[in-house]
């Protein structure tokens, strides 16, 4: 396809995004939600469908809803309802998921995106409450399928947007942003390879100028976010080049194959289903007041877009550490929980960006399993600062810390690695790095002033890395000249 | 007659021993049985040791109060470990797992639990007709039907094959049984008594609640399975107060008389008993009867019809044989496909080119296994009136009529809310026939749904509306049948009705 072709064009694309909450318990029922139990051992009666089971509301899940609605600028309903979405399939016990439809509880929002060369505000159409089904698995046996319960009732919320987003970039830097958000709300884990986190995009392309939407197509199957982006850019071209050949793009919902990086049909508009929407009956509308309105916002954390300005304003980080130290709300805890420590917003940046994200990058953790506590780290990096230690024992240090749990000091003094800076341990080192290397000297003193680093280096080995290179440089420029 | 209420103080005079009382009701069940069929099941050996233990409890005045109360209880209220079948082929053999919320109240009571009581299939009928289980007869005569849905209850009441029941009443399944077997029925307001075990027709209507041959045996009764339960969102937190206690309260009823509830369909017998009873009650000082309207009582069946029904055929949803219940025969099913499929690819072999296309088109619209299956267990496991009232529901809520149907008779439910809302700020409770005739012949009714449906002319508003009401027998109709006249009264106004039920019970006695 030529470039031509699609410049004409513009994509329209709007995301629906499912997070799973973290909720203890299920939706509407008293079970626990924690993934990978043995399958069909986290259910009620209510979870099997069984006659005579009622849904309850967790009160966790207004609560943990509330908190993105707010954390997204949502206006939040003072009165919303649940609804019974119906249909049949074996992974769906009741019939029906409880979900919300024409009144979700939070609307008209909005999320921020920032791309390369300009930023932009993403509506969000709006945020509701519904469960999840439970897991039909299909490869396990040879002619039937599997339904395992555990999942059914768990807790989700679907974020719908407007169909404000033009490129996949942009769709992609929108679901980064989301995963961000629901992390820093602790409210879901933002995992999209294991689907805690979900996306379906509807597509369309038109003229550009044009006001009209063009028919649009719903792709789903999308499980990572780098499959979200490709898979939109696969449709936007397809879409263009079906046009641009005389065809029309027709209605239907398609399937993203990340294998061969294509899309197919899964049903066409015919066979849209007919889910007989009403008010579910069982539970009474979730009134929201003033009071839970408040009681959530105070539980709202500092949100990333906020910290970073923070970081940048009053911590002076420059820009892209900034961005980085709060890139996820939990590295962002660790490193100000650092400075509660050592008030020195640069040093500790500088560990933490370096040493400590190559551990957790290594050892694919989260920084909350990161071995070495803020205050162990703190101590660590005071040691440097107080120039008890230089640069390289700081790193022999931590990699030993991340090992055991002895503190810095103690490591530093049982692998004899606190700085010396008494010149009485020095000079004679020097003296004798002087006399058995008169070649470099003459050099030295010739003008070949680099060879300042094979002193110091000469020095610093035969010190067992215990002077202060600082100190050694001193006097070392002192003698020489 | 021996009802609850006086068998307990027999009890606790010692004049009667409760090992002795149960051993009388299963001699009566052996008897009468078999001709009434208002039980499905009974577990004799169950009864007979809870007996014991609560008769040893009353020697030692720690029994529970409502010792004395054999009761049956309609299957569709959830019993563990029993089979809770809703008189449905669809859950013949199905256990319940767990308990209700009024099942353990009474037990903790010390209630005796004897046996499970025929229905129509999923509370669904005005007759116990619609069931495997074959129809009740009422016990005045049995060829005629018991009323439903709960005829069991009230045919076992009435039939003394206990002394309570419980039942339900989403559109009058309660009061209109009670009045058709001469027996007291009470539908307490929506969200007085928890919902959890009852296995549901249509959520924002139905109500479980007492029949037994008193009003004081349902104030009782009633008072330890209403409150609170953090099982049912839509349970209410309001204190209950001891209904029995309040039955002989001094003070003026004021008596709403609709014009509605006695126009035209009304049996002239039932007429006759109904109004002999309004005249009593106006001579009577303790009653104050004053004409009111329910302007929109004359859209209560059609919206009833829509309202329920619409939920049932989500609630039903879940019998799919897939996790329990009526499972049709996968072989049959992959069968009848493969049959399906070879008769169009012979045709398919014969067609021309333009008629291949639609047999192709035919071939993609054949069923997978699941939906056949789907199919296949729904249609062997319901009974038709079921299945009239799941494609009802189906079609109301479908796009394209959902607006004209369903979301209209929300709008009337509302009217009818606030018809009762005037009404209530006028008068305490409002009298009504229970029932528009007495009960009619077993079989005459039942290919005629429409005529069916008009039995629940004067108590589906009460569920429309939230309500309680109560139905108290009234009379004799001149063919030798009970009937029943009712009192409906506001949300949580239980007291109320109970208190004008009792005194139209002592007025009558």
């Amino acid at each position: 396809m030529s470039t031509i072709a699609h410049e004409k064009y513009e994509a329209v694309i709007g995301l629906e995004v499912h997070a799973q909450l973290l909720t203890e318990s299920k939706a509407f029922a008293p079970v626990s939600t924690e993934f990978g139990g043995a399958p069909n051992t986290q259910v009620t009666p209510l979870c099997l469908g069984h006659p005579g089971t009622l849904p309850v509301l967790n009160e966790n899940l207004v609560r943990y809803t509330i908190r993105m609605g707010l954390a997204t600028d949502c206006k939040i309903a003072e009165k919303s309802i649940f609804a019974r979405k119906n249909y049949f399939y074996p992974d769906l016990p009741k019939g029906y998921q409880i979900s919300q439809y024409e009144t979700p509880i939070c609307y008209d929002g909005s999320i921020h995106i920032e791309m390369e060369d300009y930023d932009k505000t993403i509506g969000l159409t709006r945020i509701h409450m519904e469960e999840d089904a439970g897991k039909s698995i299909h490869d396990q046996d040879p002619t039937d399928t599997l339904v395992d319960l555990n999942r059914a009732g768990v807790p989700l919320i679907e974020i719908v947007s407007e169909p404000d987003i033009r490129t996949p970039q942009e769709a992609y830097a929108y679901l980064i942003k989301i995963k961000q958000i629901v992390q820093y709300l602790e409210i879901c884990d933002g995992n999209m390879e294991e689907g805690s986190l979900r996306c379906d995009a509807n597509v369309s392309v038109r003229l550009r100028g044009q006001e009209k939407f063009g028919t649009r197509t719903e792709l789903k199957n999308m499980n990572s976010f780098r499959n979200v982006e490709r898979a939109i850019q696969f449709e936007i071209e397809r879409q263009i080049e079906l046009i641009e050949s005389g065809g029309e793009v027709v209605q239907q919902t398609l399937l993203w194959d990340p294998n061969k990086l294509e899309t197919r049909q899964m049903r066409t508009k015919e066979e849209a289903h007919d889910y007989r929407y009403f008010p579910e009956p069982d539970i009474p509308p979730v009134i929201v007041g003033e009071e839970m309105l408040d009681e959530v916002r105070s539980e709202l954390p500092e949100m990333p877009d906020v910290r970073l300005e923070r970081f940048i304003n009053e911590l002076k980080l420059n820009e892209e550490d900034a961005r980085t130290l709060t890139e996820n709300r939990q590295l962002a805890d660790y490193y100000e929980g650092v400075l509660q420590h050592l008030d020195d917003p640069k040093a500790v940046a500088n560990l933490v960006m370096t040493e400590v994200l190559r551990v957790l990058n290594e050892e694919s953790i989260d920084i909350r399993q990161f071995p070495i506590g803020t205050e162990r780290l703190a101590e660590l990096i005071a040691l440097k600062k107080d120039d008890k230690i230089n640069s390289s024992a700081m790193q022999q240090i931590f990699n030993h810390m991340l090992k055991n749990g002895d503190s810095a000091m103690d490591l530093a003094e049982e692998m004899n690695l606190l700085q010396v800076s008494d010149t009485g341990f020095i000079e004679p080192i020097i003296d004798d790095v002087i006399e058995q290397n008169p070649d470099e000297v003459k050099r030295f003193q010739d003008g070949k002033k680099q060879l300042i680093g094979f002193f110091i280096g000469q020095v610093m080995q035969r010190s067992k890395g215990k002077a202060n290179p600082q100190q050694v440089r001193e006097i070392i420029t002192k003698k020489l000249n | 007659m021996s009802d609850f209420s006086s068998t307990q103080e027999q009890l606790k005079k010692g004049a009667l021993t409760l090992p002795d009382l149960v051993e009388n009701y299963l001699d009566r069940i052996e008897q009468k049985n078999p001709q009434i069929n208002a039980y499905v099941s009974v577990d004799g050996d169950a009864a007979r040791k809870e007996a014991e233990v609560i008769q040893k409890k009353i020697r030692n005045g720690s029994a529970g109060r409502l010792a004395g109360a054999v009761v049956g209880v309609k299957d569709v209220i959830c019993e563990k470990g029993k089979v809770t079948s809703c008189a449905s082929n669809i859950l013949r053999n199905f256990e319940s797992v767990y308990d209700a919320t009024v099942i353990e109240k009474l037990r903790s009571e010390d209630a005796i639990l004897l046996g499970r009581l025929n229905m129509d299939e999923f509370a669904m009928g005005s007759s116990s007709e619609n069931t495997i289980y074959g129809p009740v007869r009422n016990p005045h005569d049995d060829s005629k039907v018991s009323g439903g849905s709960s005829g069991g209850s009230a045919a076992a009441v009435a039939g003394e094959l206990c002394n309570i029941a419980l039942g339900s009443d989403t559109g009058g399944s309660i009061r209109q049984p009670a009045s058709y077997c001469g027996v007291v029925g009470v539908k307490p307001t929506y969200g007085r008594v928890s919902r959890h075990g009852l296995v549901a027709y249509a959520s924002s209507f139905d109500c479980i609640g007492p029949l037994a041959h008193s009003v004081r045996d349902c104030a009782e009764l009633l008072s330890t399975i209403a409150g609170f339960d953090p099982n049912d969102n839509t349970s209410s937190g309001l204190d209950v107060p001891d209904y029995a206690s309040g039955l002989e309260s001094s003070g003026t009823l004021r008596v709403g008389v609709p014009e509605e509830y006695f126009g035209e369909g009304l049996d002239d017998g039932v007429r006759k008993i109904v109004e002999d009873v309004i005249a009593q009650l106006e001579k009577d000082e303790k009653f104050n009867l004053v004409p009111i309207r329910i302007p929109h009582m004359k859209y209560s069946i059609a919206t009833y019809y829509i309202l329920a029904t619409a939920e049932a055929s989500s609630n039903l949803a879940r019998y799919d044989g897939v996790r329990y219940g009526h499972r049709g025969d996968i072989d049959e099913v992959r069968k009848e496909l493969r049959q399906e499929k070879e008769a169009i690819e012979d045709k398919i072999e014969l067609a021309d080119a333009a008629g291949k296309n639609d047999l192709i088109e035919e071939m993609a619209k054949v069923d997978s296994p699941l939906i056949r299956l789907y199919k296949k267990s729904r249609t062997e496991g319901f009974g038709r009136e079921v299945k009239r009232r799941i494609l009802l529901g189906t079609y109301v809520l479908s796009a394209g009529y959902y607006d004209a149907y369903y979301a209209k008779a929300q709008k009337v439910r509302r009217l009818i809310k606030q018809d009762f809302d005037t009404a209530f700020s006028k008068v305490d409770v409002i009298v009504s026939p229970t029932a528009p005739t007495p009960a009619f012949d077993i079989g005459s009714n039942i290919d005629d749904p429409i005529q069916m449906y008009l039995n629940d002319i004067y108590t589906t508003s009460a569920n429309l509306a939230g309500n309680c009401g109560i139905s108290v027998p009234a009379g004799t109709h001149p063919d030798g049948l009970p009937v029943g006249i009712q009192f409906m009264g506001d949300k949580y106004q239980e007291s109320k009705i109970l208190q004008a039920g009792y005194l139209v019970e002592q007025m009558l006695r």
